[in-house]
């Protein structure tokens, strides 16, 4: 993976004292609140209802045992002892105290890590695929110009003061596991006459108007991303509206200039700038790539894993439910899930932390991945060390085999945290999980994807979600609305609103009655949630939300 | 036509915890809502609320929050208000650890 080289580690040492002098100047009053919030955003320090909240990048989810370690030594040494993994690979830490947070910046330089630029206008952590350089049916890693992008867009001059923030996500696989259809910019990694490119999406996003991004570009050359990239933020920078933040995302632009002319627009740019960009840009990614070279797998007997297969139903569920695809067919992709039943979703301790950098060390090729599903992965295990693996796992309430099920939900911190939030999010995921572990039909149910959002921002993906819940404030109490049909995949689509919202004590049987009712209206076992949706359209899921006599809604 | 004012209280987070805090009929920030001066009237509130801002480091953020006078003490009028009197609830972390 990338390190560091002496560049980027002077930059984010400079920024650490920079920091450190700024909370010492907000102390001892020469700098005002006014003053000291754009800078304390501009690394990723936000005050929530309870205390502060460090938002950590993780650029295309990807660590390696060493950051994890310090990750759970911040944890334990500066927090409550455990930290939140969210839906933009970033990790959250929700009690740090003002003083201390130039010591753990600086603790994070130390790993080649930061937290610049995840909060304020500027381009947000690059997100990628978490299988990258591992999965099966990847076309091309998606974390060299990932790394690229993060480089570019760091302290980017221009790019400082946008009319809001600017997400980017990259995948490098036809499966799409990282949600680019609802991103600023999502680039879609495609093969053309044996040449690597990128289907340019734009104008995606969730939030209060969700939108599925459009393509702009159906290959673009390696070569020209950077430029084109550039084009694409520097136009929407123009046109992008500051007056009104609800307008104020690319995704707006895109509606009310129409795809065709940000095109134009975006070319004519691209032309413009083009020269500036060449050989250094191209050199730097053939050195990034380096970085990113696949690692050594020796070739091991796949019998262990075998054998506890068939002699062991907790493994076998375990590795039905969270093993991917390996490009080597005798190792696999392990996703970890942080979704315990009735754990709070994507939150970690410092033991848990230490335990997948122990196991990241010695059986993963010291890699780790953060999901935008809020799950750690082990990219590269050897079948062979499976049964190791999963019995480690275990000690450390880390094996769920529940990945891609009813109960790996993902939920933003929502009112339990977030200031912005108008319901809380993570009581609802921890309930519903915990329901259906009690009903024993998860893996009945099977694929399903339940996503929550505190807020109508959308940090839990509602939209998208096969089943999205929003949390709102009705007249002074917490109500959720439901959205069916979702989908965060390469066949992106808007869930639909069901109809009206239900009260906290009625979401959890809404909820029920709908999956149980589901699996009564299924073809078959083989046909998932999203499946039966498409084929049956909304009417008999909303009969199973709303039944006649209308005594669970409101 | 003017809503008509309903009792509040001045509330923020202290610059270094980042906790909240209530201000106090005597101008201290308490981290306990019962403490919290009721304000009564519109007047007194826009000055209370000017006298927080003056207050930058000590608090940060300061606003007014609907609250009433319950049997034992004030209570906040909105769930979001709750919340900060306790904490998250998926963790007994906040002030309700030391409750």
């Amino acid at each position: 993976m990338y390190h560091y080289n002496t560049f980027d580690e002077a930059f984010v040492q400079k920024r650490v004292s920079q920091f450190r002098a700024q909370v010492e100047r907000r102390i001892d009053g020469s700098l005002t609140e006014e003053e000291f919030k754009p800078l304390r955003l501009m690394n990723g320090l936000y005050l929530q209802l309870h205390a502060y909240m460090l938002r950590i990048a993780i650029p295309y989810g990807t660590l390696n045992s060493t950051q994890m370690r310090q990750l759970a030594h911040i944890a334990d040494r500066w927090d409550k002892g455990y930290g939140h993994f969210t839906t933009r690979q970033n990790i959250q830490f929700n009690w740090p105290k003002l003083r201390d947070v130039p010591d753990i910046l600086e603790a994070l330089a130390d790993v080649g890590m930061h937290a610049i630029q995840t909060s304020g206008n500027t381009i947000r952590n690059v997100t990628a695929d978490h299988f990258a350089g591992a999965a099966a049916d990847e076309i091309a890693d998606p974390r060299p110009v990932a790394e690229l992008l993060r480089q570019w867009s760091t302290d980017h001059p221009q790019f400082q003061f946008l009319p809001r923030k600017f997400k980017i996500a990259v995948s490098g696989s036809g499966h799409d596991r990282a949600v680019t259809r609802a991103h600023d910019i999502g680039l879609e990694t495609v093969e053309r006459d044996n040449e690597i490119g990128y289907r340019v999406i734009v104008g995606g996003g969730l939030g209060r108007t969700p939108m599925i991004g459009k393509v702009l570009r159906e290959f673009l050359p390696q070569e020209d991303l950077l430029p084109y990239t550039e084009a694409v933020v520097s136009t929407w920078n123009l046109l992008g509206r500051r007056d009104n933040k609800y307008k104020s995302r690319i995704k707006i632009t895109v509606h009310e200039h129409g795809i065709e002319e940000i095109s134009r627009l975006v070319e004519e740019e691209f032309e413009h700038i083009r020269p500036g960009f060449g050989g250094p840009n191209w050199q730097l990614l053939s050195q990034i790539e380096h970085s990113f070279a696949r690692p050594n797998l020796e070739t091991r007997p796949a019998k262990a894993h075998e054998r506890a297969c068939a002699g062991d139903r907790v493994y076998r569920a375990w590795a039905d439910t969270n093993l991917t695809a390996h490009w080597r067919p005798d190792h696999v992709i392990v996703t970890v899930s942080l979704k315990k039943q009735g754990a709070t979703p994507g939150d970690a301790t410092a033991d848990q932390m230490r335990v997948l950098a122990d196991l990241a060390e010695r059986y993963g090729h010291d890699e780790l991945r953060v999901s935008h599903e809020q799950n750690v992965i082990l990219p590269h295990v050897a079948k062979a060390d499976l049964p190791a693996v999963h019995a480690a796992l275990k000690q450390a309430e880390l094996a769920t085999p529940n990945v891609g099920l009813v109960s790996d939900i993902i939920a933003c911190p929502g009112m339990d945290y977030c200031a912005l939030a108008t319901a809380r999010s993570i009581p609802i995921a921890q309930q519903i999980a915990t329901r259906f572990d009690e009903l024993k039909v998860e893996h009945d149910v099977g694929p399903l994807k339940i996503k929550i959002s505190g807020c109508i921002n959308a940090c839990g993906h509602h939209h998208v979600g096969h089943i999205g819940i929003l949390g709102l404030d009705r007249a002074g109490m917490e109500s959720y609305q439901v959205t069916l049909g979702g989908d965060h995949t390469e066949t992106a689509a808007i869930g639909e609103r069901a109809g009206p919202g239900f009260s906290a004590d009625e979401i959890i049987p809404a909820i029920e009655r709908l999956v149980l009712g589901y699996l009564d209206l299924r073809a078959g076992p083989d046909e998932t949630f999203l499946q039966a949706y498409r084929r049956l359209g909304p009417a008999p899921f909303k009969a199973l939300l709303y039944p006649k006599d209308g005594a669970d809604a409101t | 036509m003017p809503r008509p004012f309903t009792p509040k209280v001045v509330t923020a987070n202290r610059l270094l915890e980042g906790d909240a805090v209530w201000r106090t009929e005597t101008g201290e920030w308490s981290p306990d809502l019962a403490q919290a001066e009721l304000i009564e009237d519109a007047a007194t509130a826009e000055l209370r609320l000017l006298e927080a801002a003056a207050e930058a480091h000590l608090v940060v953020g300061a606003y007014l929050a609907d609250a009433t006078a319950g049997k034992r003490g004030l209570v906040p009028a909105h769930f979001r208000e709750a919340f900060r009197t306790r904490g998250p609830s998926n963790y007994t972390h906040g002030k309700q650890e030391k409750a």
